[in-house]
């Protein structure tokens, strides 16, 4: 199923109405366990980065989501989040501790997954980083074996942003970094990988007005 | 007659073919004779070549229908390669999605044979289109600008592009060359002379042109790409084209020196938002906006010459 949907859906759709800038893809962990960290603009960053691998890996990626909004109705997005997409659900609402709160990352990484991670938590306002969260920190900090390897998009905001239905063709930037090595704190951890995300986004091509206020 | 394809036009794709091998077996020479320079962009650009070729082939062979709908898709990613790197507001995305659905309507026009709706849709229709949507949308802030980079995109890439579709269909006035030759004559004049100009300027240039924009065109550059294309234009004309040799060689004149305007364009475009490659769509080339510059200008301009002397 979810092989089906990347081959004839996802695939395509970024391929041709999309289209991506991709740099430095030779730095993309090809085999888990992994732990991609990009910034979260619209509901396509999932999909764009999914679709950078082959079909034959795509079961291997497993992106993070919050559980209370792509699971809690049950119906069909939580059958597409699950059955077609294959996301590790995280449960915002605190009340399963730090421990249980990563279980099913720590799972994943066991598994030799490569899991997708968004620090911002939400997708926000278009084009724009929020506050990073540590929760990144916690699921490595007794896996420092692990490579975590921030990827910066830029586009996919404008092509669907938060809370519109229509989809408009734009090219998009992914930009691939390397690896940031897990420090001894969480906010120190969340400041490099912040930083890392800034240094990425000058190799961007595509630009609009509120990147250009906020630089 | 081969494949259904006229005489002269065959022999034009067989030589552009030629100079592919060519250009191939040259290259893998000289990664025989210098294996330790590496040649990737220039492996890339000569694939490249093969792949843009060889698609441009097989939609021209099939038939008239398959070649509109593929420049309509060169056209689409042009206008989203170029919608893409200039910065617009949030507020445009609905404009914008209008922008692209022109793109239907231009190709539709141009299948149907309709000059008079082909020639006027952009330049009336959209043009007081797209601004009306803009004020039902509201956002007044940075209106001028918005309204200016979208039709601007809009001609460049849909409007401007369309000719090379519409010259498909203008009667066949000369048989030997069929509704193919046109076309054929239109590309290969505009990137040989793309190539001339570097080659040109790679030997003998020294006076730069406009070094603000782009400090490697030479006036030597541009003037040797210049001759070149007059003169081979005016010999290939009446052979592609129902154009007389004297007829040929203004044409050739016309797609040089346009050629050179649409590149330089383009550049400063790129240049103003600071980035090299509008994208990296063709491998060793960069972005579709980057083959497709000169274009811009050469093919609508070398259209109505046609037009204007025989139809």
């Amino acid at each position: 199923m979810k092989i089906l949907f990347f081959a004839l859906i996802v695939k395509p759709v970024v391929l041709i109405v999309l289209g991506i800038n991709l740099r430095n893809r030779e730095k993309l962990p090809m085999s888990g366990p992994a732990i991609i960290v990009a910034n979260h603009n619209s509901h396509l960053d999932t999909l764009v980065l999914m679709s950078l691998y082959p079909l034959s890996m795509i079961h291997k990626v497993r992106p993070v989501a919050a559980a209370d909004y792509f699971l809690g109705n049950g119906g069909f997005l939580a059958w597409l989040s699950l059955v077609c997409i294959g996301i590790i659900g995280m449960d915002r609402s605190g009340k399963s501790g730090k421990e249980g709160l990563f279980k099913g990352c720590h799972q994943a990484l066991d598994n030799n997954d490569i899991l997708i991670l968004f620090p911002e938590g939400s997708r926000g306002k278009p084009e724009e980083m929020s506050a990073l969260k540590k929760g990144v920190y916690f699921i490595v900090k007794d896996r420092p074996h692990i490579p975590v390897t921030p990827v910066m998009m830029h586009g996919l905001g404008r092509s669907l942003p938060k809370g519109e239905v229509l989809l408009v063709p734009f090219n998009c930037d992914v930009v691939v970094g390397n690896s940031v090595p897990v420090t001894d704190n969480s906010s120190s951890y969340v400041d490099a990988i912040s930083e890392q995300f800034k240094q990425l986004s000058q190799y961007c091509l595509t630009k609009s007005d509120t990147a250009e206020e906020s630089l | 007659m081969f494949f259904n394809i006229p005489q002269y036009s065959f022999y034009t794709m067989a030589t552009v073919v030629g100079l592919l091998v060519l250009a191939t077996v040259v290259r893998l020479y000289l990664k025989n004779k210098y294996p330790a320079t590496d040649y990737t962009e220039l492996r890339q650009r000569i694939q490249s070549w093969w792949v843009m070729i060889g698609l441009l082939f097989v939609v021209l062979t099939v038939s008239k229908t398959a070649a509109v709908v593929f420049f309509g898709f060169l056209s689409f990613l042009a206008l989203k390669e170029f919608l893409s790197i200039v910065p617009t507001r949030l507020t445009d995305r609905k404009v914008i999605f209008w922008a692209y659905l022109s793109i239907p309507f231009q190709y539709y026009w141009v299948s149907a044979g309709w000059y008079g709706m082909f020639i006027i849709f952009i330049p009336v229709y959209v043009f007081l289109f797209l601004p009306m949507c803009m004020v039902l949308k509201g956002d007044t802030k940075g209106f001028i600008r918005s309204a200016g980079i979208i039709h601007w995109a809009t001609m460049l890439t849909v409007f401007s592009i369309s000719h090379i579709a519409f010259l498909l269909m203008l009667p066949v006035k000369n048989e030997l060359a069929g509704f193919v030759g046109p076309v054929l004559f239109l590309l290969f004049m505009t990137q040989f002379n793309d190539v001339c100009q570097y080659v040109w300027g790679k030997l003998l240039g020294k006076h730069k042109i406009i070094p603000k924009v782009s400090p490697n065109k030479t006036w030597e550059g541009f003037l040797g790409g210049l001759v070149t294309i007059t003169i081979c234009a005016g010999l290939v004309a009446p052979l592609l084209t129902p154009l007389s040799n004297l007829q040929g060689l203004m044409a050739g004149a016309l797609i040089g020196a346009s050629g050179f305007i649409g590149d330089v364009v383009i550049s400063s475009v790129k240049r103003d938002l600071d980035i090299k490659d509008s994208g990296n769509f063709i491998p060793g080339h960069g972005g579709i906006l980057d083959r497709l510059d000169s274009l811009t200008y050469t093919a609508p301009l070398f259209f109505h010459f046609l037009y204007y002397t025989y139809y």
